[in-house]
């Protein structure tokens, strides 16, 4: 390490692995994947890869993503909760693809993809 | 990024409850379900709470998990990891809430009045990984001050944070650092203090296990303020864990271009080596303690020249504790004014403090100075066990003294404690109930001086030997009212003549529980009688007749045969042939063995 700005470029990249060592705080992003039985039978877990690697490559320390237990509407799953700004959102239907748009278009630009959204399927 | 983390205590009270084996477990379970891109398992230093070890922590839920076995790791990974359910039977009892919530761990007694700045990272990071603790802001603090701070802006920095020695003097690290830095000469030094040596202190220890680069950087810090480009960590051999986290940490530290050569590209220079102590308790005084590096046996020499003057190898050097140290970086990065708003007027910051004893949450607490005793043993620590009453708590250790019960409410700092005849000392803390009788605690005191006293000084030498043959009289019953007198008149004389810290400081668990607890002394004179009923000599074992019911059990399980009788009628106890062991009151149903 040659310099002060090495070490804040690795500051930097390391804040990644240990995002989400904390309880969420209210300002945070809070994205919640169902995972139980149902959730895994219909393709959650890329989801949450998907998830975790664009939150990564985009750097965004303001989120936390785990998963949960069943939701419920086991015919929509994969789902994807996402609690911002006191709001609740639910996506449905998700796929590793429509994940990784969603983190760019809501959580980065806080736009929710309406049409994933659970009252438009 | 992972979406879970688990951390899991690597501190010593944990590893020793095998808490490495979970670590093991939960790695090897988590490679098998194919989940290591998302779940990350971490070994971190001291929670605190060690009386509920071995601890994990689950994020981002919050999940506390106390007393956890190696058994239980499977049904944590199944139920919580894979299907997102809480293993509520092992969560720690507080953090669960009324209606089956998880409350934050902030929340709870233990935790709430906490305020952790020496441990931010304990419990938090891996210590064995250098990018994590950078992940934290660390070495941010070394870098500003190389880039930005010239040698006396540091050190204005940390005098006007009022920092003060957290080995136990209190003296101040600012002012302390100033010296060095106005002493004559081109070779300066840069030593710790982690020779921590006081019977039931773990404070040092938990933070170079649980964060060894804050007390590295810190001491980069030190020498960049006072000119020195070499710094000796002295730790005791008998913190195997403290001195390899330290090794990795100093080694990952050099990879990086941290320690070593032209750091951050400055020109500045600062390399650390790790050396041993071998146990002995004289080596925490700092002349013994220098004069142990520099190779010789380890014993005291007279001051002045103070080390700032002339230290190690004869040259200027500053010696500071691994707690001060462990503040450091953290007032460089958040500012004097930030650390000097905690505390009390002459005591800034906060103190670690290693809760042992009577006490239910055994473990380490930090605390801002001026908290009251009773918050510290009632709030946080949760009151003696077992429902006994509070009789004293003890600060300081072996040079420290007893706080008795209606001082409880003194707000705690340097000088309170020392106006109550007690210390801060490097902050272990160790609760008694009415248990615990006082003479026997001083007498336990000096029995460690008496066999830590280096020799070097008369008054200490020999002072302490007699004292502690008085005591011994005491505990025997044979000691007469003037022999209190004398034992206090030699206290005095102790101090005043001995040359170290350790000989000036060793008469004052015995002056303190004269002053505060003359009493017990009286009663073990006056009436051979041992008030808490622990010293042995005075002590007896009768059969109250009306309740033995002849069941024989203590007579067969008398190890020396001193109990006779027949069966259905009561027995006796021969106090020629008892030795005093406590089986018989141990074995009886009845409650018929009482202590007289």
């Amino acid at each position: 390490m040659k310099s002060l700005e090495e070490l804040k470029a690795l500051r930097d990249k390391m804040k990644s692995q240990t995002d989400n060592r904390a309880v969420a705080g209210t300002d945070e992003t809070v994205i919640k994947v169902g995972m139980a039985t149902c959730g895994i039978a219909a393709g959650a877990r890329p989801v949450l890869t998907a998830l975790l690697d664009e939150a990564e490559k985009r750097q965004l320390h303001n989120v936390s993503i785990s998963q949960t237990g069943c939701i419920g509407l086991c015919r929509l799953e994969p789902i994807v909760e996402v609690f911002r700004d006191g709001q609740k959102y639910t996506y449905v239907l998700m796929t590793p693809e429509k994940a990784r748009r969603m983190i760019v278009e809501h959580v980065v630009n806080g736009n929710p993809c309406q049409e994933y959204l659970i009252g438009e399927n | 990024m992972f979406r879970s983390h688990i951390l899991v205590c690597g501190g010593t009270g944990c590893t020793s409850g095998n808490s490495m084996k979970i670590y093991e477990a939960l790695v090897a379970r988590i490679r098998k379900e194919g989940l290591e891109n998302e779940v990350h398992v971490t070994k971190t230093g001291c929670f605190g709470l060690c009386a509920l070890g071995p601890i994990m922590i689950v994020y981002p839920e919050g999940a506390f998990y106390s007393q956890v076995k190696v058994e239980d790791v499977d049904e944590i990974i199944d139920e919580h990891i894979i299907k997102g359910r809480i293993v509520t039977r092992l969560l720690y009892k507080e953090t669960v809430g009324e209606n089956g919530d998880i409350k934050a761990l902030s929340d709870t007694n233990f935790y709430k009045k906490q305020h952790r700045v020496a441990l931010r990272n304990c419990g938090v990071i891996n210590p064995e990984k250098i990018e994590e603790y950078i992940a934290y802001d660390g070495y941010q603090a070394l870098g500003k001050v190389l880039t930005e701070m010239t040698p006396q802006d540091v050190i204005d920095v940390i005098s006007k944070s009022g920092l003060r020695g957290r080995g136990g003097a209190g003296f101040p690290t600012g002012r302390k650092w100033q010296f060095a830095k106005n002493s004559p000469g081109k070779k300066k030094y840069v030593c710790c203090n982690a020779d921590e040596g006081d019977p039931g202190a773990f404070m040092d220890r938990s933070i170079l296990e649980g964060d060894p680069h804050a007390v590295i950087e810190a001491m980069a810090i030190a020498a960049y303020a006072i000119g020195s480009d070499q710094g000796y960590i002295y730790v005791r051999a008998e913190y195997p864990i403290a001195v390899q986290r330290l090794t990795i940490a100093i080694k990952q530290a050099r990879e990086y271009g941290l320690l070593g050569k032209n750091i951050f590209g400055t020109g500045f220079n600062f390399d650390l080596d790790i050396r041993l102590g071998a146990g002995a308790f004289v080596c925490g005084e700092e002349t013994a303690l220098m004069t142990s590096i520099e190779g010789h046996r380890g014993e005291p020499r007279p001051r002045p020249p103070f080390p700032a003057v002339k230290g190690l190898f004869g040259k200027p050097t500053i010696l500071n504790n691994v707690e001060t140290y462990a503040n450091v970086a953290q007032i460089i990065l958040k500012g004097a004014d930030w650390f000097a708003s905690m505390g009390t007027e002459k005591s800034r910051g906060t103190k670690v403090f290693a809760l042992g004893g009577k006490i239910h949450n055994t473990g380490l607490v930090e605390i801002p100075m001026g908290t009251t005793m009773r918050e510290i043993i009632y709030d946080i620590g949760g009151g003696c066990p077992n429902g006994k009453k509070f009789k004293a708590a003890q600060t300081g250790g072996p040079s420290g003294g007893c706080i008795p019960a209606h001082l409880i409410d003194t707000p705690i700092d340097y000088d309170n404690l020392l106006a109550i005849g007690s210390m801060m000392g490097s902050g272990g803390l160790i609760v008694m109930d009415e248990d615990n009788c006082m003479v026997d605690i001083a007498k336990f005191f000096l029995e460690f001086t008496v066999d830590e006293s280096c020799g070097k000084c008369t008054a200490c030498r020999i002072g302490t030997k007699r004292l502690y043959e008085m005591l011994c009289k005491v505990t025997d019953g044979t000691a007469t009212m003037e022999d209190l007198d004398k034992m206090e008149e030699l206290c005095y004389y102790i101090k005043e003549n001995s040359l170290c810290g350790l000989g000036q400081t060793a008469p004052n668990p015995v002056l303190s529980t004269l002053h505060y607890f003359r009493d017990e002394y009286e009663a073990h004179v006056r009436d051979k009688r041992c008030p808490a009923g622990v010293c042995k000599k005075l002590l007896r074992y009768q059969i109250v007749a009306d309740k033995c019911k002849g069941c024989t059990l203590c007579a067969r399980n008398c190890p020396v045969g001193a109990i006779t009788g027949s069966v259905k009628e009561p027995h006796v106890i021969d106090p020629e042939k008892c030795i005093k062991c406590g089986v018989c009151m141990e074995k009886c149903r009845f409650g018929a063995v009482i202590k007289a």
